[in-house]
């Protein structure tokens, strides 16, 4: 009888621990899903470790306090040009770099670069000029997505694109004032790659439509975070750059902080990178609008207060931004990109 | 009484199906809802893609021609960047005190490992020490001391945030084999949870002194220096690996910088791959009884050829010796210490 009883208990301890490690497999899967899920849907991937990569390899950003008052870095030295800015990111100037060779690294790694531009109102007129260059000149050889933003998709012309490049007509919502396009061109870029690129592309370049390629801009512009010297101020001390200075606005930047002045015209980088760029200009763009204040240069301001907290990975020397109006200069050898002489008062929707 | 035992057992055997019963379920159903995840949040695929973009090193091809790059000859007394936009790092490049507050909010930490075998245990003193003065000052740093002998190791005050983890391992009757043998040891340490404590690693000689100062300035995806007695040299006289028979065979023609073995470094990852590379290609040479004419440096160079470092350090990082300069070289952070070959050694 008593025998019975043990075995009938060791039964029970052996059956409740057995239950116990099944109830526990289940809740342990489960923690570590729903764990894994709530992480996501904040949408604050930063805050998530995956597969055990720290938070900053995972970044790899380069943010920098502000009212650090570092020296001017230049870019014309003493001895030449500069090919690195202060923080080691490369600044692309024509000798500095072997295309076949980068075309060579890239080329292994399928690529998509999708590139945004805006055409609204009277700038379809650009479409042609700048389509038409791009494949001459732009990553050719590599697979190329264009969105193209209108709001009048029936002015897009049709041109003749090499194969594994697209153009992609998003027809938006016209407007009577340019500044009020440029200001929302932010929000509009933020959406596409909250809702496309991240799927569909690997770098991502937003361009000026008013604009021409005449030169090579490849693979060497590829990075995480890459912007452009605004050809206008290469050479000006910084208290000089048309910086917004109101400590009302979102994009104020003091006297005695600046790297570089920055060219609105071209922002690129890695998709990730970029979106992380457009929503935080978006957010300053909302709060000023909300007080009536409208930054000096618009979203060229607040990009370059973005630029100058958030270093770029890489600069492009002014090569890769040039206004056709303006003659070359002894550094600026070759042009690849260049703003096309427009007649303001005929092309804006407003003065 | 036999009856009840079947009974028991019969019971245990079918709670214990039920176990993995459902363990299985379990999984099943948790990579059924990582998979539904991986579907329908768009956010993980950024991070996914971000991930790979890790992944991207700068390989080329071997036999793929194009001319030598420079260190002197350039638009400056010296070259800042490669042919690759990799930045070349020379005092006056940088701004330390800039790249020092990015790398200061990033809260990060430097593994570093040193080889300290039979004789070479000397050197730890002042390597050490030195380090305490000049590298990554500031910052949380982890020594990985490997020796045969850790009773030699000297004791060190080591400053706050630094740590110092003594490694025993074998002795070996080479020197070459000591270099050659860091690449299997190092393979392993970067798989190791080390890779859990820290965010970047460097492996250098112990043989060496600090000087200047060594920061973040040298972090990098994978970071190599510029070996201090080649800079200046066409690759033709590259002192590579020349037979076709060795796996670290570069033929001539080929060629971007010739690096030094002393020193490298970068994301575990990285340090993972190219050690390595390193390793097996060592075993496949030991195989057929032969061995590169500069060991692990020569294979290093073969990997480095072909996968492209992200940062290259320039002599000032490895000096010949503290007593000797160029005028290209301004500030002497790390150098090789003078030492007797023939003494020190275990063979010769």
């Amino acid at each position: 009888m008593q025998r019975q009883n043990v075995n009938t208990f060791l039964l029970v301890v052996v059956g409740m621990s057995l239950t116990g490690a099944i109830y526990l497999g289940y809740t342990y899967t489960w923690f570590r899903c729903g764990e894994q899920r709530q992480c996501l849907k904040s949408g604050e991937q930063r805050k998530c470790s995956n597969s055990g990569l720290k938070e900053h390899q995972k970044n790899l950003y380069m943010h920098s306090p502000q009212g650090l008052l570092n020296k001017q870095p230049s870019v014309v030295g003493p001895e030449g040009i500069i090919s690195l800015t202060p923080w080691l990111a490369p600044i692309v100037w024509e000798g500095s770099f072997d295309s076949m060779l980068l075309d060579s690294i890239y080329k292994q790694q399928n690529i998509t670069i999708a590139t945004t531009v805006f055409a609204l109102g009277k700038y379809t007129q650009f479409l042609t000029a700048f389509l038409e260059s791009a494949e001459q000149h732009y990553f050719v050889g590599f697979r190329v997505h264009y969105y193209v933003f209108t709001d009048k998709p029936e002015e897009i012309p049709l041109v003749k694109l090499d194969k594994e490049r697209q153009v992609v007509v998003l027809k938006v919502p016209s407007s009577t004032r340019w500044q009020e396009i440029t200001l929302r061109r932010m929000e509009m870029v933020e959406n596409l790659i909250e809702d496309r690129l991240a799927y569909e592309a690997d770098y991502i370049f937003c361009l000026d439509v008013d604009t021409k390629f005449y030169g090579h801009w490849g693979v060497e512009t590829l990075g995480h975070l890459v912007g452009v010297i605004h050809p206008g101020y290469y050479e000006t001390a910084r208290e000089q750059f048309p910086y917004e200075r109101r400590p009302e606005s979102q994009a104020f930047i003091p006297s005695t902080e600046g790297d570089f002045y920055y060219g609105g015209a071209v922002i690129g980088g890695l998709v990730k990178d970029v979106q992380e760029l457009t929503k935080t200009c978006r957010v300053q763009l909302d709060i000023d609008a909300a007080k009536s204040i409208e930054a000096a240069w618009q979203e060229e301001s607040h990009l370059n207060k973005y630029f100058l907290y958030n270093k770029p990975s890489k600069l492009l020397s002014p090569e890769y931004l040039w206004q056709d109006f303006k003659a070359k200069t002894k550094e600026v050898k070759i042009i690849r990109f260049s703003q096309v002489i427009k007649n303001y008062a005929a092309v804006r929707p407003n003065p | 009484m036999k009856l009840n035992r079947i009974f028991i057992l019969f019971i245990l055997l079918l709670l214990g199906i039920l176990f993995y019963g459902a363990s299985y379920l379990g999984y099943i159903q948790e990579s059924y809802r990582k998979l539904q995840i991986q579907i329908t949040d768009p956010s993980i695929k950024t991070v996914l893609m971000t991930e790979e973009h890790k992944d991207f090193g700068l390989r080329s091809s071997p036999g793929f021609l194009y001319s030598q790059p420079s260190l002197l000859e350039g638009r400056t007394d010296v070259v800042s960047i490669t042919p690759w936009l990799a930045p070349i790092i020379w005092e006056g490049s940088f701004d330390s005190t800039l790249i020092d507050s990015i790398y200061k909010q990033q809260n990060i930490t430097i593994a570093t490992t040193v080889f300290a075998l039979g004789k070479y245990t000397r050197f730890l003193k002042e390597f050490l020490e030195s380090a305490e003065q000049h590298y990554f000052v500031g910052f949380r740093v982890r020594y990985y001391l490997f020796t045969d002998q850790p009773e030699e190791v000297p004791e060190i005050k080591l400053g706050e945030e630094r740590y110092l983890t003594i490694l025993k391992v074998p002795s070996l009757d080479r020197w070459q084999d000591i270099s050659m043998g860091r690449m299997e040891i190092l393979e392993k340490l970067t798989k190791s949870e080390v890779a859990n404590e820290a965010d970047y690693i460097f492996c250098l000689d112990v043989d060496t002194k600090f000087y200047g100062p060594w920061g973040v300035e040298t972090l990098g995806r994978l970071v190599a220096v510029i070996h201090p007695w080649f800079y200046d040299y066409p690759r033709d006289q590259f002192t590579y690996e020349r037979r076709p028979e060795s796996q670290a065979f570069i033929p001539v023609g080929e060629g971007d910088y010739y690096y030094t073995a002393a020193a490298f470094g970068g994301l575990f990852k990285e340090v993972h791959e190219l050690t390595k590379y390193c390793r097996e290609r060592q075993s496949i040479d030991a195989s057929k009884a032969i061995e590169a004419l500069w060991h692990d440096e020569s294979h290093l160079n073969k990997y480095l050829l072909y996968n492209k470092p992200s940062k290259l350090l320039s002599p000032e990082y490895l000096w010949r010796d503290i007593s000797s300069s160029t005028r290209h070289v301004k500030v002497i952070r790390l150098s090789h210490v003078a030492k007797n070959n023939v003494e020190v050694r275990p063979n010769a």
